[in-house]
């Protein structure tokens, strides 16, 4: 209790001094720092689940291995073609099917040891071996029984297309002409070498459970090496002395936040904790738009969403129905009021563009012909069409869209959508299991070219799960992966899309673009499609004011 | 001056109405209506309740109806809440999230009122190997997975917003029921318990009918923040995209969909926070005075 | 008293028991897997997963394991963070959460009682609905407004703190005071409630008819009987608020455990359910068993139990 009003005055005038001081510090900010010091703040969205290439690789995690690990090629920052990487040339054989890598000399791992041609052939046969259950290890397919190898059926990795035919040049034969080939080599975890003595050390290199990724272990090829990790907290990386070309990275640290709330995310950019994020939320886009436009970067990416339709059951078993569907989304609509972040709207599943791949064939909304369609499918005047379910997992972006198109069905058609969110699991589990009428999906491509959103849709593909089925479609994905001339190749991936679009078991809706914020002292940082940038060309050049 | 006897007596007809015995509950009923606060507050809950009861009639707009030429308006004429990111009316959207939001807290709080005070009773009056296995019985129940519990719900009973009862139900009473317990074990000592025991009385009746009414007190209390926590575990629920479903809304939807956007469209945030804080105010005052009604030793007269 | 703490000690290994096999079989019974991913995994590679993980074999089987694993104190991988073994993820996660945890209850407790004591010596004038009001308002406004709302004030207009994160010790004000109104409106309730009981029952009447100090009254008549709700509540409040607040911990980027139990369930990550689970049961019992212990020494009346 205070004893008297001296003491009050006195107690009050220290509480107003203490605030002054913590108020009037006006403290350096974690960026302005990083831009002194060349350290990069990077937010990464989940905390990344496993550092080994082998095993996990999410987009949270193939940033940090990128900076971690080196592969045959590396990637251009600005347009992200294959450069050379621990390979400096390579030659291809006329019928496209043989490569030959010539490594360098002075690429080295972080602990000195050369990076030999042997190093590889033993990475690929880890990723490759069953035991291992590597999620990815289908990327390497296209290498002369890679398949069979990691399916078991043969049990000598010797006869797997892989060559090493000296300390310092290797060979990659396939099973037929894959044209992406180098652009799947140039970034993709599962083509990243790995250190196997360091594995063996820690564990079994081929099972699951070796700890050799933890700081203090993590031997890599790459520019950078990992310094510390603590989860849910932050993961530095600190420039190698040991990479071959140490001499062009400039940054000396990179910290990489992994920040799942989007907001939270966004608060800490604004608060100058961060110069790049990961992501912008929906209801914050706006907002940059018109205070920070120069903040703002709306990227192209590689990704198309899309709704899956239940083939199986009626009345999407018919696709006069889908068709109805598809041409009543206002698509400029939705991506110009809806969503605002510079997306584009989707007539086709494959982005244009994609390795000089545009689809000729395109949906063309028209509320007219679609209620005709529904009329000639068996529903006339929209009077006995039943309810159906629009599945989507909980997520205000997949919300606001599917109450969008909801109405928009409502009011073009008159038909009833039922809108029914899962939780994420769950509607994996849903859409898996075919437990679902419409749900909503995307899908990020792997690689540049579209056998990635193509082919998710032969009979039975893992990604189908729309429970659609076209012998003819099959066909042509098939003969598109024997095709060696490009352009032919391209021809037939036009007509297996001419197929999807008419018979529309999916309903294409945007094709996506990365939107985040960048300060503007990050320099070296170019849009790639895939939205991987290179961080041994990223600098930070913060202005001299 | 000599007073007479007589007017030292005061009139008898005014003796026998005072001598009219009262039970404890008409008391209570006469000193509530004393409360100015209580009944300001009653009669607030009571147009709140009742507007969202008739949302459908009297709401402007159908709560799903989107503009998306007026999406996140300012209040102005027509939108006298504004309207949010899909151009809905906030006061329609509003009443609509009060049939939801204040069925869920009555509903969810009454049913942990229930089994609670009922569970803690007999644990705290019976003591010894009862005792114990109840409230073993309750920390497991405490310790088990909430996020699991609520998906497993969804999953198997479907998305309707009953289950939402249940789970938050399910949860609240644990508490309440320790408290009770704490409170009955305590009263049990006392002499009047001790004396209707020696009497005979039905434990039951002992139970019901003279320990809970004395321990209203702490109960009421708790029940008037068990109600704000049931709300607000409602509104956690949808955070994590498990509760109420779009296009349907409940003021806990709106204050999270609110605090996202608190920076351009703060009215998106202050019409429902305003709402429930006076609701929960009032439900306060009104806990309160009821308190204060039943507690027979806080009386003044 | 040692009996009747060794007596909860045994009571509560069939409780961690009962819970343990609960939440084992409750969360393999949500659908979907730790393996389900958005990008499928070919079926091939899924039955190498659930071999490594155990998965592959009836359930009887894996409950066993886990079990036996359980007694030696082996909680087991995580199966969705595959670097660290659940025992390592709870290792580092906690000592944050208990940090942050103990800055919020000193703050709701020194809010809250004062608060809660000063109202109900006061009732019903202007420092009861004053405090009461603004305790009222620390109820109902969800976490999830306070947090951005002081993030916005003092993080980005002000700039005095950063807006998230957990290095610094300024980063430890906002998340802790976030964390501590929201206890501290629950105790200046309870607590004031509490007092009331107390305060206006005779023998606090009969030890100011006989004259003594105010002071005196309070501290050794009244707080003891009238802080047994607060002490009731305090027990589970301060098992919650130790292990992390999902959201608190959501807003502010705080690596604590309180995100791992949300997470964990979303994840099917099995282990880590479990993990957390029983983590936070042994922190309930054990809390349980202090306000017990407490609730006695306030209550003398309990003694004879």
């Amino acid at each position: 209790m205070l004893r008297n009003r001296h003491e009050a005055r006195w107690w009050s005038l220290l509480v107003v001094v203490a605030l002054l001081v913590i108020g009037c510090s006006r403290r350096e900010t974690r960026v302005e720092a990083g831009g002194r010091e060349q350290i990069l703040y990077e937010g990464n969205g989940g905390e990344p689940q496993e550092l080994d290439p082998h095993i996990v690789t999410g987009v949270s995690e193939q940033r940090i291995q990128m900076t971690l690990l080196e592969g045959l090629l590396s990637q251009d920052p600005v347009d992200f073609h294959p450069v050379p990487g621990v390979a400096e040339r390579w030659d291809i054989l006329p019928d496209g099917k043989v490569y030959t890598f010539y490594l360098r000399r002075n690429a080295k791992w972080s602990n000195g040891d050369p990076v030999t041609a042997r190093d590889f052939w033993e990475s690929y046969k880890r990723i490759l071996t069953p035991s291992l259950g590597a999620e990815y290890s289908y990327m390497l397919f296209p290498v002369k029984n890679a398949k069979a190898y990691n399916e078991g059926k043969i049990t000598d990795f010797n006869q797997v297309g892989f060559k090493v035919l000296d300390d310092f040049t290797f060979q990659i034969t396939l099973e037929s002409p894959t044209p992406y080939l180098l652009s799947v080599i140039n970034y993709h975890s599962a083509w990243m070498p790995v250190h196997l003595p360091t594995i063996r050390k820690y564990g079994d290199p081929y099972m699951r459970g070796s700890k050799w990724t933890r700081p203090g272990r993590f031997v890599g090829n790459g520019p950078f090496v990992l310094a510390k990790w603590r989860v849910n907290d932050v993961i530095v990386v600190k420039k190698s002395p040991s990479y071959w070309d140490h001499d062009r990275v400039r940054l000396n640290e990179i910290h990489f936040l992994p920040i799942e709330s989007d907001e939270t995310e966004e608060h800490a950019f604004r608060a100058g904790q961060l110069h790049i994020t990961e992501t912008t939320p929906l209801t914050k886009i706006d907002f940059y738009k018109r205070r920070y436009p120069d903040l703002l970067r709306i990227d192209p990416y590689l990704g198309t969403y899309f709704y899956r339709c239940n083939v199986t059951k009626p009345p999407l078993n018919d696709k006069r129905v889908r068709r109805a569907l598809a041409l009543t989304i206002d698509r400029e609509s939705l991506v110009a009021d809806v969503l605002r972040g510079g997306q584009l709207p989707a007539f086709c599943l494959t982005p244009a563009g994609t390795a000089g791949y545009t689809c000729r064939t395109q949906l063309h909304e028209d509320v007219a012909q679609a209620r005709r369609l529904l009329a000639d499918a068996g529903y006339p005047d929209e009077k006995n069409f039943p309810t159906i379910e629009l599945l989507y997992n909980t997520m205000e972006q997949h919300r606001i869209i599917a109450e969008a198109i909801q109405q928009m069905w409502k009011k073009h058609l008159g038909i009833d959508v039922r809108l029914v969110n899962q939780e994420w699991k769950v509607y994996l589990d849903s859409q898996r299991t075919l437990n679902y009428q419409i749900c909503r999906a995307s899908w990020i491509g792997d690689y540049v070219d579209p056998n990635t959103f193509l082919d998710m849709f032969v009979t039975g593909g893992g990604n189908n799960e729309t429970g659609w089925s076209n012998p003819e479609y099959d066909r042509l994905i098939a003969e598109a992966a024997r095709t060696t001339d490009p352009q032919q190749r391209l021809e037939v991936f036009q007509r297996a899309e001419a197929i999807l679009l008419d018979e529309l078991p999916i309903i294409p809706i945007y094709f996506y673009t990365r939107v985040y914020a960048r300060r503007p002292e990050v320099k070296g940082w170019y849009p790639t499609i895939l939205d991987y940038h290179p961080y041994q060309y990223v600098y930070l050049e913060p202005n001299k004011n | 001056m000599q007073e007479t006897l007589a007017s030292q007596i005061p009139n008898a007809a005014l003796l026998s109405e005072a001598e009219v015995g009262t039970s404890l509950w008409r008391d209570a009923w006469h000193r509530l209506k004393k409360n100015k606060m209580a009944v300001v507050s009653a009669a607030i809950l009571a147009v709140l309740s009742i507007a969202s009861a008739l949302a459908p009639w009297i709401a402007p707009y159908s709560y799903e109806e989107q503009n998306l030429d007026l999406r996140a308006v300012a209040p102005q004429h027509g939108h006298w809440l504004g309207t949010d990111a899909l151009g809905r009316d906030q006061l329609t959207r509003l009443l609509y999230g009060g049939r939801v939001s204040l069925m869920v807290g009555i509903v969810a709080t009454g049913v942990a009122l229930l089994i609670g005070v009922t569970y803690g009773a007999i644990s705290g009056f019976f003591g010894g190997a009862i005792d114990v296995a109840m409230m073993r019985i309750v920390d497991i129940i405490y310790a088990l997975p909430f996020t699991i519990f609520v998906i497993l719900l969804m999953v198997f009973f479907g998305r309707d917003i009953r289950l939402l009862f249940i789970a938050i139900g399910a949860v609240e009473w644990l508490t309440m029921a320790r408290i009770v317990r704490g409170q009955v074990q305590s009263l049990k000592k006392q002499e009047f318990i001790e004396a209707a025991l020696a009497l005979g009385l039905r434990r039951r009746r002992i139970i019901f009918l003279h320990m809970i009414p004395n321990v209203l007190g702490p109960i009421i209390v708790y029940a008037t923040l068990t109600v704000p926590a049931v709300m607000l575990l409602e509104a956690f629920l949808s955070f994590l995209g498990l509760g109420v479903q779009p296009p349907m809304s409940s003021w806990g939807l709106m204050i999270k969909d609110g605090a996202d956007r608190m920076e351009e469209c703060p009215w998106l945030l202050i019409a429902p926070g305003v709402t429930l804080a006076v609701t929960l105010f009032c439900l306060n005052f009104l806990g309160d005075g009821l308190r204060d009604a039943l507690d027979v030793r806080a009386s003044k007269d | 008293m040692l009996r009747f703490i060794a007596k909860r000690f045994l009571e509560m290994i069939p409780v961690l028991f009962v819970i343990a096999t609960l939440t084992f079989f409750m969360v393999r019974l949500a659908p979907g897997g730790p393996f389900t991913t958005e990008k499928s995994i070919p079926p091939e590679i899924q039955k190498k997963l659930e071999v490594f993980y155990g998965l592959n074999k009836p359930l009887y089987q894996q409950y066993l394991d886990y079990m036996g694993n359980l007694l030696k104190g082996d909680l087991g991988p995580s199966f969705k963070y595959a670097t660290w073994s659940v025992n390592e993820l709870i290792w580092s996660a906690f000592p944050v959460s208990l940090e942050l945890g103990c800055y919020g209850l000193a703050i709701a407790l020194i809010l809250g009682l004062s608060a809660g004591i000063i109202a109900s010596l006061r009732q019903n004038s202007a420092p009861d609905h004053i405090s009461m009001s603004l305790a009222m308002l620390g109820i109902c406004v969800p976490t999830f407004v306070i947090g951005p709302l002081l993030i916005l004030i003092f993080g980005l207009a002000l700039g005095w703190v950063n807006a998230s994160g957990w290095d610094s010790a300024r980063d430890r004000i906002l998340p802790s005071l976030t964390l501590g109104l929201f206890y501290a409106a629950y105790i200046a309730r309870l607590a004031r409630g509490g007092m009331l009981e107390i305060l206006n029952q005779d023998f606090i009447r009969t030890a100011h008819a006989k004259g003594a100090r105010p002071r005196r009254i309070i501290l050794k008549h009244a707080l003891k009987g009238g802080l047994l709700p607060v002490v009731a509540f305090l027990g589970p409040a301060i098992a919650d608020i130790i292990t992390g607040s999902f959201v608190v911990e959501t807003i502010f980027q705080v690596p604590g455990l309180g995100r791992f139990f949300v997470t964990a369930a979303f994840n099917r990550d099995y282990t880590m359910v479990l993990g957390t689970v029983l983590f936070y049961a042994v922190l309930i019992i054990l809390a349980n068993l202090v306000v017990d212990i407490v609730q006695v020494w306030l209550n003398p009346k309990l003694r004879f139990e």
